[in-house]
């Protein structure tokens, strides 16, 4: 019988920090603020990804924040440079969101090569990369699937690499396991894929290669349900990963194997 | 004085302004952000010893839903 606690001390741990869930869920895109909250809680995420932008000095500033609703207390917040296009640009967003943040230095760098599809300039994170770190963040970094740049990432001190699956907010799946593969085979640090998850399958396969943890927001934001959406990316979380642990069987193509004994049929 | 506060031209009195005033002027006082002048950083601990003047470039900004 599988005992359920099997994996209780199954934890992702990143730059030191322990979290039970392995599915870290962006706040973008939500109908409201409290929409936002149900659907973290549903998904049972811990991390949390914030965007940095300019305050709103205007009539808006009394209406409530998203700290208001998502607690930093309670929360890991990871501020990301999402819209950066460079690294002087990304540096600047991290570093004003570390004083934001109370000297809160876990961040999510991603800087971004082109407005249409979103993809990554690996040349420009690597640089913004090497100066983030020396100046004391810990760094997990949107990256390509690119195996090279990922190692490359991780030997200048990323503490986690996060590949995409296809194109941020595209909903189109993971659609080059085997890059993932290797780069999750090469890694010393935790993989966590990010960006291009469309349903909970995605979210599994995923896991089932053997990613430390997922990445999301679109996929649930807009769901047409996004709190249940939430709850089944969790689930979906869960089970990859357990199916990881246990080691599927080994695929015998074109070998059929009968599941039920083949003497003492009834004639 | 003029100065450009996120991008927009804001006008007060006098020739010059603590980032604290600043922050009372626009009601955002006890509300969590990060504030910038000229490119640089100004922590939250030193407020009152920083004096914003005419031209200065400032932006104050906060987290938001994002991905």
């Amino acid at each position: 019988m599988v005992d359920k606690n099997s994996n209780i001390n199954d934890k992702l741990v990143i730059a030191g920090r322990t979290f039970h869930s392995r599915l870290l869920i962006g706040t973008g895109k939500y109908a409201d603020f409290k929409e936002t909250r149900s659907a973290i809680d549903a998904s049972e995420s811990e991390i949390v990804t914030v965007a940095i932008r300019r305050i709103n000095l205007g009539q808006k500033l009394n209406e409530p924040s998203l700290l208001d609703f998502l607690p930093p207390k309670k929360f890991t917040y990871l501020p990301n440079t999402a819209g950066c296009y460079s690294s002087e640009e990304a540096i600047r967003t991290l570093r004003l969101a570390r004083e934001l943040l109370d000297g809160h230095n876990l961040v999510k760098l991603e800087v971004l090569g082109d407005s249409n599809t979103l993809y990554p300039n690996v040349v420009e994170t690597i640089n913004a990369a090497k100066i983030l770190i020396a100046d004391g963040f810990d760094v997990m970094v949107y990256t390509s699937d690119d195996p090279i740049v990922a190692k490359q990432l991780e030997d200048i001190g990323c503490c986690a690499i996060m590949p995409l699956a296809s194109l941020i907010g595209s909903g189109m799946g993971i659609l080059n396991p085997w890059n993932l593969q290797i780069i999750i085979e090469n890694s010393n640090v935790p993989v966590i894929v990010d960006a291009g998850v469309g349903t909970a399958s995605d979210a599994t396969i995923a896991m089932e290669l053997g990613c430390d943890g997922v990445l999301m927001n679109t996929a649930v934001a807009l769901a047409k349900d996004p709190i249940l959406m939430a709850s089944a990316m969790k689930k979906a979380i869960e089970s990859g990963r357990e199916a990881f642990i246990a080691g599927r069987m080994t695929k015998k193509p074109y070998m059929a194997s009968p599941s039920s004994p083949v003497e003492d049929l009834i004639k | 004085m003029k100065m450009y506060i996120n991008g927009s031209i804001k006008e007060f009195n006098g020739i010059k302004i603590t980032a604290t005033e600043l922050i009372i002027q626009l009601n955002l006082n006890g509300k969590r952000f990060a504030i910038e002048k000229n490119g640089e950083i100004i922590s939250k601990n030193f407020l009152d010893g920083v004096y914003f003047n005419e031209g200065d470039k400032i932006e104050i900004i906060g987290a938001v839903g994002g991905g």
